[in-house]
């Protein structure tokens, strides 16, 4: 059931345009997330569905009612920010309660309410603490309550874990997902972190200087990355530049070494320019009886990188990556060597642009 | 060399309090010798006394009051705009709170009365007009007091945060943002309060009953009584500067941190 949605959305600020032709629909209970670097348009497309922007152009509907106008507090939306913007006058359980006041629920409908969510962030012992007596992540919890306890029809989170340390982040990263699945709440989530993307999301939408470069579930961005942007972006990458030698065979070459695609090329012509990208996990060293895309390499540099090795070798004229896990019993090539490597036919994309 | 550095230092502050406190001094001494022969409040009990000092004193607290809520209805709300959706005009602003020290306070007062001492705006004779000015007159200290305020809590994402949840902007204003500046409005109402009790020139040319000139006119007509009253005025002012101190210092346990 579509929930959400966002239609030919643009927003321009005198003559620069921030998001250009966004559009997308959410289903209900889905946790989509918004990924980029900054300056995509990522939060200010957040910014519109909150109703703290106004759009260009374009409509936003939630449940089927038009609310591209719609002030922010007219709108049932629920909003988390990175600095948490906790009200430092009010204690937990009032900052939690605030919304519920404002809408004149009755004391016990707030009290019961209010210990829900101090019991859905496990805070029930901070009640009456003031927000500058708490940790940068519980004062984010807090804010999650906060915006959960009015029961907005979606939750929006903006770069909430930024401003927390590596541990608290990947924490509470797991925490938000948990209590959005538990209450099916449907939420936006913008971050230009891409594993807190690919690791929380039902869906990504990849962003770049404004568009949508590519939306898709976590898997799909993350093994079929559609442009040179989102190959990029997320996730480590070779990416090379190659020429389309036989389109009937998906046959392509870099710098006269030759490779085979398991990606279509029949539009292609020969001769054609193409980027191709390939994953460092997806080489490995060949051993015998491997016959497609073994290629002779030099060892350039081994980086140790804990559970995971990686090997810069060069192919030709060109480097790449290669990633090898890490083992105790691992024997590796010195640098200098020259040894083969290989990679499957699937894993050599080839990128629309 | 830093031996007499340090002397010189203690000199010039000595020197400094002496040359503060000894009129001080000397004034509350003579304002002890009402009674000849011997020291005693007799000036103060008479101070205390006075009818007119008592209606002098009074209005100048009242209208202080009014100035203080007045300077806080207009302040608090253009501040807090200005910090939220028109940082820009921030410059013009501070400038413009600025000019109270700028134009003689002499000058001020004429230019009131020659604006509305005619229609279309014949409001001369009305407290109103008091109030407004002296409003004018603390807008520095108010207007800066509450703009360090704002300074310190993050204006914006505590407003947006409060909008989401359904606030409206009354709600905004009086339950997240003057909670949170209380500290700082409290300092600049208290400065506004001593300018109020000590303001001559506008009472006076505004012919109203206010604590500095009935003070002016002791003077003209008393002897130890004047006295008594300048150490009374001295003592609050001090008192308004205490209570500055007093809230100031709780500001570090005080939830004032803000959104960071």
């Amino acid at each position: 059931m579509i929930h959400l949605t966002l239609s030919n959305i643009s927003k321009e600020y005198g003559s620069t345009t921030v998001v250009q032709d966004f559009n997308l629909e959410v289903e209900k209970g889905e946790f989509v997330s918004f990924l980029g670097p900054s300056g995509c348009g990522k939060t200010t497309t957040l910014r519109m569905v909150a109703g703290f922007e106004i759009p260009t152009t374009g409509t936003i509907t939630m449940d089927g009612v038009d609310i591209t106008k719609n002030a922010p507090n007219q709108r049932n939306v629920g909003m988390i920010f990175q600095a948490y913007a906790l009200f430092p006058n009010m204690t937990v359980a009032q900052n939690i309660g605030f919304g519920l006041q404002i809408r004149r629920e009755s004391k016990s409908v707030i009290k019961q309410r209010v210990e829900e969510m101090l019991a859905l962030i496990r805070l029930e012992r901070h009640a009456d603490k003031y927000p500058f007596q708490l940790s940068g992540g519980q004062q984010q919890r807090v804010a999650l309550a906060r915006a959960l306890a009015n029961q907005p029809q979606v939750l929006l989170l903006d770069e909430p874990l930024s401003a927390l340390d590596a541990k608290i982040r990947v924490q509470l990263r797991a925490e938000i997902r948990a209590i959005q699945r538990k209450t099916g709440i449907t939420a936006i989530f913008v971050t230009h972190d891409q594993e807190e993307a690919l690791s929380i999301s039902d869906r990504v939408v990849v962003m770049y200087e404004g568009k949508m470069e590519q939306v898709g579930t976590p898997f799909e961005i993350y093994n079929f990355p559609q442009t040179a942007f989102v190959a990029n972006f997320v996730g480590t990458l070779n990416m090379a530049a190659a020429e389309v030698t036989d389109p009937a065979k998906n046959l392509i070459s870099i710098d006269g070494i030759q490779m085979e695609s398991a990606e279509d090329l029949k539009d292609k012509q020969k001769g054609d320019k193409v980027n191709i990208a390939i994953r460092p996990e997806r080489f490995s060293f060949a051993s015998d009886g491997k016959k497609a895309n073994v290629m002779d390499c030099r060892i350039e540099n081994i980086t140790f990188l804990g559970s995971v090795v990686r090997i810069r070798v060069s192919i030709g004229d060109t480097k790449f990556n290669m990633d090898t896990f890490n083992n105790p019993f691992l024997e590796l090539p010195k640098i200098g060597d020259t040894s083969q490597v290989t990679c499957s036919r699937e894993a050599v994309l080839v990128l629309k642009n | 060399m830093k031996r007499s550095g340090a002397v010189w230092s203690w000199f010039w502050m000595i020197l400094g309090i002496l040359y503060f406190f000894l009129p001080l001094v000397a004034t509350f001494l003579f304002s002890l010798r009402a009674k000849l022969g011997i020291l005693s409040f007799l000036a103060y009990q008479q101070l205390f006394t006075d009818d007119d000092f008592i209606k002098g004193f009074s209005f100048s607290v009242l209208w202080g009051v009014l100035t203080i809520i007045v300077g806080i209805l207009i302040f608090v709300p253009t501040a807090y705009w200005v910090r939220l959706r028109l940082p820009q005009f921030r410059t013009a602003v501070e400038f413009i709170t600025l000019l109270p020290f700028v134009v003689p306070a002499i000058v001020f007062v004429f230019g009131l009365v020659r604006t509305f001492s005619h229609p279309p705006f014949l409001i001369v004779d009305s407290p109103a007009l008091l109030v407004a000015g002296y409003t004018v007159l603390s807008m520095p200290y108010m207007y800066r007091s509450i703009d360090t305020g704002l300074r310190a809590i993050d204006v914006r994402t505590l407003t947006e945060a409060a909008q989401s949840l359904g606030a409206d902007w009354a709600t905004i204003l009086f339950r997240i943002i003057l909670p949170n500046i209380r500290v700082a409005i409290l300092s600049g109402a208290f400065l506004s309060f001593a300018i109020v009790m000590g303001e001559y020139i506008l009472a006076q040319y505004l012919a109203k009953p206010a604590f500095a000139p009935f003070l002016a006119f002791l003077i003209q007509q008393k002897a130890y009584e004047p006295a008594a009253a300048t150490v009374v005025s001295f003592a609050l002012t001090w008192a308004c500067m205490g209570i500055i101190n007093l809230f100031g210092r709780g500001r570090g346990q005080a939830p004032i941190a803000g959104g960071h």
